[in-house]
């Protein structure tokens, strides 16, 4: 007991239960996933699961849409979040946090009732269901997600190098392209971030906007799981493990501030 | 003036968009009908069969383990991620930095990605899936948040006061509980508040850890219910309540703040 005591009254071993935690629900089941996309289901080692990727493509047209799909959300969420975010780091303050609370508030409503209200609503309206409605309902869904953080840098941005660019005789286009926009661009990434990779993994919301005629990867990987193909699953999702991995390490700063963005939404 | 009148109205528009489904599930929880966007004259009806139990038991249900699953895991989370927290700010640099990066996986992972490794592991230790796992599976997608809203108060903090109060006499648990936690107070309910947030609104991992033993969530209730096509009407005034509970509250904290402010 004494030993105990003397041990936890290191402040440094307070990691430990974390640490394992982690390694046990974090790293484990990661190995995991490595585990079954290179074996059969007898647990025999094989790369089946991987060259099915180029035999059987459907689940990589399914990943390459996904792709596009997440491209365009991404892009339409910058242009229409961006002056948003602009707008709103203008004003004072109190306000300006107002209205941000206004903009995530909708996230608490369960995304699912969200989407099938939206349905409703271009059912009323007449638009068809389909591409455009699927691509409403991401941007409508993953639009905060952008403008947090864009928010949140510009509100920090030094305004002293604005009036810098000022008195040196910038005009207001020049002050926002040469300084404003390029100082933004770390909360542009973190928003690319948080909105790019889980318009790919997400599956349930495009069912419902397209009456079932277009499923996202997640929706692939989803099905894998449940129909028992717990290999190949696990495979295509080593495949989009490797593919956050990438953009993670390409982009570590932008990384790291997204994760810590996480904490504000 | 004209561009103020611009960015004003750019504003409402998205806003206006971001609200109209929700402002057509609070409309139509008003009316009885069985199908969104059909209008069958003005009722209380189903606000009052939310609480009447029979026939909508199971919705009833769902609605309690949310709240039970978000509670155990964010309380968990926060006691686990509180504690963390202190043990990274007193390890050495590069510790420090592989635990921080260990941390943000769950944060960077999609949901799925997630929900099909903790399926896979439980499968694979040979879990029953139910309620302990979809606590354990909220718990490691919760716990990074906690750590990364406590870390931040830690920085803040004096470092020398803990060592102040072990030289006169303290033992460290004394220590930890009269100087330690006081200041960590904000960051760790700050840290609950998002895990819960979080816990009730996960969809994708609950649904692959919550096993298939009958035991339900409000979302995977409701997903449920969307692939079999419709919705079952009472959850338009669930939705309403929990929506409009949500926006006082955070309307009613705002203001707090902005008084202690002036």
């Amino acid at each position: 007991m004494s030993n105990l005591k003397s041990f936890m009254g290191r402040r440094r071993n307070w990691t430990i239960p974390y640490a394992l935690f982690l390694v046990l629900f974090v790293l484990l089941p990661l190995v995991i996933i490595v585990y079954y996309a290179f074996t059969n289901i007898d647990g025999k080692f094989t790369l089946d699961n991987i060259k099915k990727f180029w035999i059987h493509p459907e689940a990589m047209q399914v990943f390459l849409y996904s792709v596009v799909v997440a491209f365009i959300t991404t892009i339409l969420c910058i242009l229409i979040g961006y002056p948003a975010a602009y707008i709103l780091s203008k004003m004072e303050q109190q306000k300006a946090k107002l209205l941000i609370i206004l903009f995530v508030l909708p996230m608490w409503v369960n995304f699912l009732i969200r989407t099938l209200a939206t349905v409703a609503l271009f059912d009323f309206l007449k638009i068809p269901l389909g591409e455009g409605a699927l691509i409403f309902g991401m941007v409508y869904n993953f639009l905060p997600f952008m403008v947090y953080p864009i928010y949140n840098i510009l509100q920090k941005t030094d305004q002293s190098l604005i009036e810098a660019a000022q008195d040196l005789g910038a005009n207001p286009r020049q002050v926002f392209f040469k300084t404003v926009f390029p100082l933004s661009i770390p909360g542009i990434t973190s928003g690319i971030i948080m909105v790019f990779m889980p318009v790919i993994s997400t599956f349930a919301i495009a069912e419902l906007l397209t009456i079932n005629n277009i499923k996202l990867f997640g929706t692939t990987l989803q099905e894998n799981i449940y129909n028992g193909t717990w290999n190949y699953g696990a495979a295509l999702s080593l495949f989009m493990l490797v593919f956050i991995g990438a953009t993670i390490l390409l982009n570590r700063e932008g990384s790291s501030k997204a994760a810590e963005e996480g904490t504000l939404i | 003036m004209i561009k103020r009148i611009f960015s004003t109205s750019y504003l409402s528009i998205l806003l206006v968009m971001l609200y109209a489904p929700i402002l057509i599930i609070i409309i139509f929880s008003f009316t009885e009908s069985k199908v969104l966007g059909n209008w069958t004259g003005f009722s209380f009806k189903l606000y009052t069969s939310i609480f009447h139990g029979g026939i909508h038991h199971s919705l009833t249900k769902a609605l309690w383990n949310t709240l039970i699953i978000g509670l155990i895991a964010a309380f968990i989370s926060m006691v686990l991620g509180t504690m963390a927290a202190i043990g990274i700010y007193n390890l050495m640099p590069r510790a420090q930095r592989a635990i921080k990066m260990m941390n943000t996986i769950p944060i960077l992972n999609p949901d799925i990605i997630t929900a099909i490794s903790l399926f896979l592991l439980f499968v694979s230790l040979g879990f029953t899936q139910g309620y302990a796992t979809v606590i354990l599976a909220h718990i490691t997608f919760c716990t990074p948040y906690v750590v990364l809203s406590v870390l931040p108060r830690l920085r803040r903090m004096n470092p020398n006061l803990y060592e102040a109060a072990l030289d006169l006499g303290a033992t460290p648990f004394v220590a930890v509980r009269r100087i330690l936690l006081p200041e960590l107070k904000p960051g760790m309910i700050s840290g609950f508040i998002l895990a819960f947030t979080l816990s009730i609104d996960d969809f994708v991992v609950t649904l692959f850890t919550i096993g298939n033993q009958g035991l339900e969530t409000l979302s995977t209730y409701i997903y449920a219910d969307a692939r079999r096509g419709g919705l079952t009407p009472e959850l338009r005034p669930l939705s309403a309540i929990i929506f409009i509970t949500v926006l006082l509250l955070l309307l009613a904290i705002n203001q707090r703040a902005a008084k202690k402010k002036l």
